[in-house]
């Protein structure tokens, strides 16, 4: 992995007050759907802005944050981790202690309250890794909501225990056999189905991606991670972190841990994208290391597209990280400079996976173990005074067998 | 004054409706494709519509998209169906629009793609992923340039937002007649006559209907509420059939299709 990240002094020029009126981050982001969408899309935009002026919204929110997913969720000191990489302090936010394994879960049961709000009465949703498929399966489930997830084949594969889950909350899973049968194509799946149902659904989108207003809500609900991180970090430390890092999918649980950090201008942020096998095009899922501004999903942004603008194949062994694009969001923090992005590969992030389950007991996501690779690797070079919080995004159970697979292990 | 404002000027002062058939460039080759807009043009098509394939067009229903797919895996790049265009377009004897994804436009870049569709004698662009909010910046690339650029409404869309859409949109404002993705349907919406009779009273612009549209029984039923008609993806399964069958025998049921359609226009 590419490790020469600056240090100190974190270039100045992102603001929060992004994005503006026509959900632009800097030139990233806008609405580039068909004209069908627009109406969901603005009753989606109003609604939200009622709700955050709303009292009672949040206090929904909040409660069934802490009583149904387990929040605040820890922030752990992975001391002989640390140790073992010899260096700075690594501490991990847990999201994977939250109810149904991973950070989805913020944003599903956010965008469910708004379902509500709207009066809709079906849920709809993508998935790559399945956790997203899942927490909106438990959030539909929760609210009395039937669901309908759409997954790529090739994802229902090497995710088959989520699969499974969400079946029993009662979902649909939908499988998607067109073009790479992948996250990118269950996007698609979900916008058609959209596009007929805008009347009674509401597509819950899962990551900072889409058009607005999708990047502003879910980077909104998922910043409760960077917030209790601050709070956490001040009780028990009595200063923020050196540094923070999170993988980088679709980037929402980067965004969640960055957007509250962003005004802290002396901690580093650090996005990790999939490196896949190598940087050959086709091997690897990191638009915003290899790729160029385009248009992909309804949005403006780092993207992996050809010559003419088609989508490009991508490959990483993490169904969660396998995707071409990239939340705008984060398009527009790489060219301000605020954050840092890098990748790292398959193997790296599978020895990180490793390192941890032996260290610490702890089995992380393929997708978190691409954040812990780049954070042990930026580690050695730092002293025990700094600190790197890692934003832990999610458990490993659901990826037992397919690491089983790629480790050419049978069982069962 | 631009190809496609003067077949509605000529049409309207007839009393006539437009027929326009979608066709996926580079399926399965393009030079079936020209072959294809040439015989549609000869079996009544007013206008031609062109799609330039996408990876990931998420308007479009299983027919279309699998065209698309279809034309990329056969490899066909955007500088081959422009090629194709600049040999056919001219001489087409209608006006012919590419509907092509914003994400390709862009990519290409906004000017120098709308440089190369005016050289190759393309009267105008759909683009389906460019609502009206986004679409200042092209407008006035295609203006400049002669280029009609085309708007959507839809049934979902409000009406003092549609009266806004017909104020940017050039030639004519395409009315999707569902709120869904493209592909065949047997009933289209009741209220769809009306609904675009509403907007045809209070916009000078022309207004063809798409989306759904198959049959004779649409086109006899549409056509006085509108200016014109558009039919993609039944044109399309038709085409789907070249790969296996002698191509000219696939021409010429595509040619008695669009003939069928033709003679179910009023005025004709
Ligand atoms: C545990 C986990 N982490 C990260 C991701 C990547 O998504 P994002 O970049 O939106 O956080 C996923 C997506 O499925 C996931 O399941």
């Amino acid at each position: 992995m590419s490790t020469n990240i600056t240090a100190g002094g974190a270039p100045i020029g992102a603001t929060t007050t992004v994005p503006d009126s026509r959900g632009r981050f800097g030139d990233f982001g806008g609405r580039y759907v068909p004209e069908t969408l627009v109406y969901a899309l603005d009753q989606l935009e109003a609604e939200y802005a009622k709700a955050c002026a709303d009292p009672v919204f949040q206090a929904e929110l909040d409660e069934l944050l802490q009583h149904f997913v387990g929040r605040p969720s820890p922030l752990y000191h992975a001391k002989r981790l640390s140790q073992q990489v010899g260096g700075a302090q690594i501490w991990l936010k847990r999201e994977d202690l939250n109810h149904t394994g991973a950070h989805k879960i913020n944003n599903t049961l956010g965008q469910a309250l708004l379902t509500l709000r709207m009066g809709k009465k079906r849920i709809i949703a993508e998935t790559g890794a399945g956790q997203h498929g899942v927490a909106t399966a438990t959030a539909a489930a929760h609210f009395g909501l039937p669901c309908v997830v759409y997954m790529g084949e090739e994802d229902i594969r090497r995710q088959a225990p989520n699969v499974f889950s969400m079946k029993l909350l009662g979902a649909e899973v939908r499988p998607v056999t067109s073009g790479s049968r992948t996250l990118r194509d269950a996007i698609n799946e979900a916008m058609r189905d959209w596009m007929a149902s805008v009347a009674d659904t509401h597509y819950i989108l899962g990551s900072v991606v889409g058009p607005h207003p999708f990047p502003r809500i879910v980077r909104d609900f998922q910043s409760v991670i960077g917030r209790e991180t601050i709070e956490q970090c001040r009780q028990r430390l009595g200063r923020l972190p050196t540094m923070a890092v999170a993988c980088v999918g679709g980037g929402s649980n980067a965004a969640g841990m960055f957007h509250p950090l962003i005004e802290h201008r002396e901690v580093e942020l650090v996005g990790v994208e999939a490196g896949g096998r190598g940087s050959q095009p086709g091997d690897h899922a990191a638009p915003l290391t290899y790729g160029s501004p385009g248009v992909l999903h309804g949005s403006f942004s780092y993207v992996m597209q050809d010559e003419d603008g088609q989508t490009s194949p991508v490959h990483s062994m993490s169904a969660g990280l396998d995707y071409p694009g990239v939340g705008p969001e984060h398009s527009y923090w790489k060219d301000t400079g605020r954050v840092q992005y890098t990748s790292c590969r398959d193997d790296q992030a599978m020895a990180a996976f490793d390192a941890l389950a032996a260290t610490e007991g702890i089995m992380p996501a393929l997708e978190s173990s691409h954040a812990l690779a780049a954070a042990l690797e930026l580690a050695k070079a730092r002293s025990p005074d700094d600190v790197i919080v890692v934003c832990l995004s999610g458990r490993g159970d659901k990826d037992a067998s397919e690491i089983a697979r790629l480790k050419g292990v049978k069982f069962g | 004054m631009n190809s496609i404002d003067q077949l509605f000027a000529e049409l309207r002062s007839q009393q006539r409706k437009a027929l326009m058939p979608f066709v996926t460039a580079g399926d399965p080759d393009v030079a079936f494709t020209a072959e294809a807009l040439r015989e549609m043009v000869r079996r009544g098509a007013s206008m031609c519509e062109v799609g330039i394939p996408y990876s990931d067009p998420i308007a479009d229903g299983p027919v279309i998209q699998a065209s698309y797919t279809r034309a990329l895996e056969r490899g066909v790049k955007l500088r081959d169906i422009l090629g194709m265009l600049g040999q056919t377009a001219p001489s087409l004897g209608a006006p012919a629009v590419t509907m092509v994804s914003y994400a390709i436009v862009y990519r290409h870049g906004v000017e120098k793609y709308c440089d190369q569709a005016q050289a190759a004698g393309v009267a105008g662009l759909i683009v389906p992923d460019l609502p009206a909010e986004e679409s200042p910046q092209l407008l006035d690339v295609c203006t400049k340039r002669g280029l009609c650029l085309i708007q959507l409404v839809t049934p979902l869309t409000p009406r003092d937002r549609a009266l806004r859409i017909c104020e940017t949109s050039t030639g004519f404002v395409y009315y999707v007649s569902v709120a869904g993705i493209t592909g065949e349907r047997a009933a289209l919406p009741a209220e769809l006559a009306e609904n675009v009779a509403w907007l045809r009273e209070h916009t000078k612009l022309p207004i063809c209907i798409g989306f759904g549209v198959s049959t004779p029984e649409h086109v006899k039923l549409l056509a006085p509420a509108a200016d014109g008609l558009i039919v993609g993806s039944a044109i399309v399964r038709r085409v789907a059939e070249a790969a296996t069958r002698p191509p000219a025998e696939v021409l010429k049921q595509i040619g008695d299709y669009v003939a069928s359609l033709a003679a179910a226009l009023p005025g004709d």
